[in-house]
């Protein structure tokens, strides 16, 4: 601890150097924080899959529909607690860029198996009792600039009864999410509505969610459901809600492995440039190490000397660039709705500490061992 | 006119000076470079992403086939239209004549889940069910394996996309879909377009398979030339029986692309400017030490008489020089490891997978050289003026 005077002193030498590369430390790490952010948020479906819920869809093809007649039968298998339908409504509102998740389900169902939709009770009841009523999550309500009372137009492939394709909502609710993670970007309305005005299709539904007692009994009843329906016209595949999602986000390929790519690259180069900068320094205080060495400082003490001067740097720059990725990470999705859900993982901090760590470690280790092994005669007349 | 010469001489002496001098500052030189060149592969391999997946769908189409799909859909995936729509379709005026009469195609698409090879997971594959005069609106297609499939059979002719990335697609197996069997018979290429992602089979068989009756998902059209489309289109949309949308097969192919693409390029440029930043302290760094080593050189040049402009360029053209050195690293690296990188992923807009290849485009190349000469440029900005405002007393001074 007495020496840290001296080590900060020996950082201070060149302060220009030590500030660029500070900087580039801190960049390194600013991209650390905010790739891990954005490679979680492609796969927060996972994360935010609730684990006592299943989902089934057909068997044959998830755009094949589910009678609806079906629910009865789910109800009644042992372990499961309640059950919820939903359809994949899939409609244009004013133009396809304006992408958003459109749910025809039944209110009361769909609510209770999504508690983390947070939704006041007085909106709750204008909705139940407003036939062409649809609720929102806040992200989208925010997005579109939508208030309780708008009228929401929405162009739909599926066909009224009078023939028209466009299919009009009244906004009865905004629900916001429980935790930062939920997804409030669904815009949900009745099933009944949808069933009764549309020409085809009637008695479908798209898929089924459903709760269960006991999560790790999840294998068995998805197997005794799926036995259920099995040889029957349509056919079921039950899985975890966490599985299903896992699912979509191996469908859009390895972004995990292409994140590791691009940050390992990161921090070669920094290690290059980070350990460029120790090297030139040591080399640079060759005779005051070989003065220190003959004034009775042990080579090991040298040696630590070193490595916590290059520990320092790199925890000076890492814990700053963690901090900037922290920081632009509360503005939220980069792509511009893309990525709704977009934090920062917890683990992130403390995997960005080893990271600084290794950074500090693998930079000064051989500078460290060259000032270490100095021979004093030598280093003395090199002046 | 002889001090613009003596000008550049100048340069070109300290200039030469430096370049000479550059093995002893080998380390931090060295280490400009590898920045600079990991910047820059970085760079070009992410935007190659999305270029290859556009080039893929832009390849799709040509603008003298009309696709027609029912009002209210994104997609094909989303649309239904009834044999009798088609037919007043097929009706239309502006479609080319073929042997047997207009030349269409009514096509139903639909997804079914293949394992995709790379992650053993299931993915959602297109399936085209199709008729003969499929192949009449798609020229650049080939058999490459095997044969097409037969008319009323349940067999399959797989893309050469698809047959890559996902599993037990080859010529002889046998695929399970709901409670029909089908056999893969044939293997084709359609000139990279996205139809190479696509599972094909017979439009009647499928619609059975999936219990649709008559209804196809979409009605494609060859024009009798690209100019006839507006009027196609026009007696199609003013139909009062119908409710359809008119496009043409390129214009909807790259509005399907536009999502991914965009996220691919927003993200790119958002790592490739962060890498960037990073990049120029690194190079500011190299170019500061550069000075700092040559302190008592450039003060005894400018006390000979040199002026303090050859000196500024001097450094600035080394850290280009430096800096393109490791751009054109970059670049090759990002071509030789990531062209053609044959791959697949999931266009949220149609809910279907599409095979595509990176492609590493010379406009991104450019872009890469660009970006690596402007690093260069800003990083050896500063420690330049900073050799040239030193008083030159104070600098032979130094030790």
């Amino acid at each position: 601890m007495k020496f840290l005077p001296l080590i900060w002193s020996n950082l201070r030498r060149k302060r220009v150097r030590t500030l660029f590369t500070l900087l580039s430390i801190l960049v390194a790490f600013l991209m650390f924080g905010y790739l891990i952010a954005v490679s979680n948020a492609f796969n927060i479906g996972v994360q935010i899959a609730g684990v006592d819920r299943l989902v089934l869809t057909n068997k044959v093809s998830i755009i094949l529909p589910l009678p609806i007649s079906d629910l009865e039968r789910i109800e009644q298998v042992p372990g499961v607690t309640d059950v919820a339908h939903a359809d994949w409504f899939g409609g244009i509102y004013q133009d396809p860029k304006n992408f958003f998740a459109q749910i025809a389900a039944d209110p009361e169902r769909y609510l209770r198996l999504y508690p983390e939709f947070l939704l006041p009770e007085d909106q709750k009841k204008a909705w139940m009792a407003d036939r062409t009523g649809a609720i929102c999550g806040k992200y989208l309500a925010d997005r579109f600039h939508w208030k309780i009372g708008d009228r929401i137009p929405i162009m739909a492939a599926w066909q009224k009864k009078d023939g028209t394709t466009s299919w009009e909502f009244n906004l009865d609710g905004i629900y916001t999410g429980a935790t930062p993670t939920t997804d409030t970007t669904q815009f949900i309305f009745h099933y009944k509505y949808f069933d009764e005005s549309r020409v085809n299709g009637h008695g479908e539904v798209g898929w089924y969610i459903i709760r269960i007692a006991h999560p790790d009994q999840a294998p068995q009843i998805a197997d005794r459901i799926d036995a259920m329906f099995a040889n029957s016209d349509y056919e079921t595949k039950t899985s975890t809600e966490k599985a299903f999602m896992q699912g979509f986000a191996k469908q859009v390929g390895d972004i995990g492995a292409i994140i590791t790519a691009i940050l390992s690259v990161v921090f070669f180069i920094i290690l290059l440039v980070a350990g460029n900068t120790m090297m030139q320094s040591v080399r640079e205080r060759v005779t005051e190490l070989a003065v220190l060495k003959t004034v009775g400082f042990s080579n090991g003490l040298i040696l630590t000397l070193v490595l916590v001067e290059s520990l320092m740097l790199a925890a000076m720059g890492g814990l700053l660039g963690l901090g900037l990725a922290w920081l632009l990470i509360r503005r939220g999705d980069p792509t511009g709705g893309a990525l709704p859900i977009f934090v920062m993982p917890t683990g992130s901090l403390a995997l960005g500490m080893v990271a600084i760590l290794l950074l500090g470690l693998a930079t000064g280790s051989l500078p460290a061992l060259q000032a270490m092994r100095l021979r004093v005669v030598q280093s003395l007349r090199r002046a | 006119m002889q001090r613009i010469i003596n000008w550049i001489t100048q340069v070109y002496a300290v200039g030469v000076l430096n370049l000479r001098t550059l093995p002893r500052r080998f380390g931090s030189s060295a280490a400009t470079i590898v920045g600079v060149a990991g910047v820059v592969t970085v760079f070009v391999a992410v935007l190659s992403i999305g270029e290859g997946f556009r080039a893929t769908l832009q390849q799709t189409g040509s603008p003298s086939t009309a696709l027609v799909i029912r009002t209210g859909s994104d997609t094909e995936m989303l649309s239904g239209i009834t044999l009798m729509d088609s037919r007043v379709i097929q009706d239309a005026p502006g479609i080319a004549r073929g042997g047997s009469g207009p030349v269409t195609s009514r096509e139903l698409l639909v997804l079914v889940d293949v394992p995709k090879i790379s992650t053993g997971t299931e993915a959602n594959v297109p399936l085209r069910g199709v008729t003969p005069e499929a192949f009449a609106i798609r020229t650049n297609l080939h058999i490459i394996a095997g044969r097409n499939f037969e008319p009323g059979r349940n067999e399959i002719m797989v893309g050469a996309g698809a047959a890559r990335e996902f599993a037990g697609l080859q010529v002889g197996s046998t695929k399970t879909w709901g409670k029909t069997n089908w056999t893969v018979v044939g293997i084709f290429t359609d000139g990279g377009s996205v139809s190479e992602s696509e599972i094909w089979s017979d439009l009647t068989i499928l619609q059975g398979a999936y219990n649709r009756g008559t209804l196809v998902s979409s009605v494609h059209a060859r024009l009798s030339s690209p100019d006839e489309f507006d009027t196609f289109k026009g007696a199609l949309v003013s139909n009062p029986r119908l409710n359809v949308k008119v496009l043409r097969e390129t214009d909807y192919f790259s509005e399907q692309s536009i999502f991914l693409t965009k996220l691919v390029q927003n993200l790119g440029y958002l790592i490739a400017a962060m890498m960037g930043i990073g990049a120029v302290f690194g190079a500011i760094n190299t170019m500061y030490s550069a000075v700092a080593a040559r302190t008592r050189e450039i003060a005894t040049l400018r006390a000979l008489g040199f002026g303090g402009g050859p000196v500024v360029i001097s450094v600035i053209v080394e850290s280009i020089l430096l800096a393109l050195a490791g751009g054109l690293i970059g670049g090759a690296i990002a071509y030789t490891a990531f062209n053609n990188f044959h791959t697949s992923t999931m266009n949220w807009q149609s809910f279907s997978q599409v095979a595509f290849a990176f492609r590493v485009t010379p406009m991104l190349l450019i872009q890469g050289f660009l970006y690596s000469v402007v690093i260069g440029l800003v990083g050896g900005l500063f420690p330049a003026v900073r050799a040239a405002r030193t008083s030159v007393a104070a600098a032979l001074r130094e030790l």
